[in-house]
């Protein structure tokens, strides 16, 4: 064997992957050649330190709580027949959301047309309205970004940040699923007062952001932009300037009026 | 098939891998929040896709799940790791005169003590600082002890550049270490985070 054959196929001698053949072979050329010895010897060298080095994590707790609470969402034990029974109603209640999306998409947009920002506003806007009706605002109800966070996986193919802004004056009051724009959506539910806001979130289909527009239809004031792949949409009835002060939050720039 | 009975398997199977998950998106992402939030999103997508896994290794299985999570995570947020994966992978002129210079230079003997001798958290720090191709691929190798063909399979290359990419990063990995060794010989052990 020579040299650069013996070089090439050292890695392979050293992590037990060769046959026989080739390991007689190395070991013949080994015996030989001081430089392809010192290889060997550095690698030994190296994978020492790195096992001494305990380089490996482990996941934290929090990950595996996480992923055990998903595994008995996603594997239902078999169920009684009360159980049954809600699991089809929410099953039909879904369909009966999707249907009325997909209604409501056909009948705004004209055929063959690609969605655009004014129907998917329009869209966010039903989203919003049907949101408020009694029951419907939030799937899970909670003020703890940490209770929100972690109920949209397994949920959604994507997971939304979730921020709680309190402090400032916007609440988060709990998060939804709904459906936007062809796609399952994370909604987040903030409250000013007495007003509702709907945070509409979903990954963007291109990397490039997209500066704020904003707009008002039918009373609603919608604001939406586009960054780090993520489409963001809010609705409400609240004043624009107000709103406008949750989407600095949301993008982490400093309100400029409080 | 029951509920009970994928959960079961998936329990047997997929469940005991979620460390290598969670090491694996760590060492790609390079920090514990991202590799956090990207590790359960791989396990809720394997919980997801589980159906149609078909035999085969359960754990190369997750970490392609894994890795893909990662690369798209790293695309959108560190694309500059991805250019320099780009750069390496598509560069043989570069990679075959670094080879050339290991060839003719194995690294002399009191390097290898040097080596021997290194402080973890400097190890640590040096695999943080190998391109991604190369931290993976040893990643995989040494820490989780997985063959040739099973990181072929996640990484989807052959196992020709398993091997070519195992004895490059090991080059680098050694050449940090003396580097960092050379400009830094009394540095403390560091608390890792």
């Amino acid at each position: 064997m020579t040299c650069q054959e013996s070089v090439r196929l050292l890695p392979g001698y050293f992590d037990s992957e060769l046959d026989l053949v080739h390991t007689l072979e190395i070991e013949d050329h080994l015996r030989t050649c001081a430089a392809c010895t010192s290889t060997l010897e550095a690698d030994r060298a190296l994978r020492t330190t790195i096992a001494r080095s305990r380089l490996r994590f482990s996941a934290p707790p929090n990950v595996a709580r996480n992923v055990r609470a998903t595994i008995a969402d996603s594997f239902p034990q078999e169920k009684s027949a009360s159980k049954n029974w809600s699991w089809n109603w929410a099953f039909a209640a879904t369909a009966a959301a999707l249907i009325f999306c997909a209604v409501l998409t056909w009948k705004l947009l004209p055929a063959g047309t690609p969605n655009t920002s004014a129907s998917i506003s329009d869209e966010a806007i039903a989203d919003h309205i049907r949101a408020l009706m009694p029951g419907h605002l939030s799937d899970v109800e909670s003020t703890d970004q940490h209770t929100v966070k972690p109920w949209f996986d397994g949920k959604l193919d994507f997971a939304p940040p979730v921020e709680n802004f309190a402090a400032q004056g916007f609440p988060l009051i709990g998060g939804r699923l709904d459906y936007l724009d062809h796609h399952p959506t994370a909604a987040l539910v903030y409250q000013r007062r007495k007003h509702f806001i709907s945070v509409f979130l979903l990954p963007a289909t291109s990397e490039r952001d997209r500066a704020e527009s904003q707009t008002t239809q039918r009373g609603y004031n919608v604001i939406s932009w586009t960054r780090n792949a993520m489409n963001y949409w809010l609705v409400s009835d609240l004043n624009p300037v107000e709103l406008e002060e949750l989407a600095k939050l949301l993008r982490g720039e400093e309100p400029s009026t409080k | 098939m029951t509920n009970s009975y994928q959960r079961e398997q998936f329990e047997q199977l997929v469940l005991p891998h979620m460390d290598a998950a969670y090491n694996l998106a760590r060492w790609l992402v390079r920090n514990p929040h991202d590799a956090e939030d990207l590790a359960q999103e791989a396990m809720t997508r394997a919980i997801k896709f589980f159906s149609g896994f078909r035999g085969g290794d359960p754990r190369a299985w997750l970490l392609t799940i894994v890795r893909n999570s990662c690369f798209t995570w790293l695309g959108r947020n560190r694309a500059k790791d991805l250019a320099e994966f780009n750069e390496e992978a598509h560069s043989p002129g570069i990679s075959s005169s670094a080879d050339q210079s290991s060839i003719q230079m194995p690294p002399p003997n009191p390097e290898t003590m040097a080596i021997a001798e290194a402080e973890s958290a400097r190890v640590r720090r040096a695999l943080e600082e190998l391109p991604v191709i190369f931290r993976e691929t040893i990643v995989m190798r040494e820490l989780e002890g997985m063959s040739y063909k099973e990181i072929a399979d996640v990484t989807s290359v052959s196992i020709g550049t398993v091997m070519s990419r195992l004895a490059r990063g090991r080059d680098r990995l050694r050449a940090i270490l003396v580097e960092s060794i050379h400009t830094n010989p009394a540095r403390q052990e560091e608390a890792i985070p």
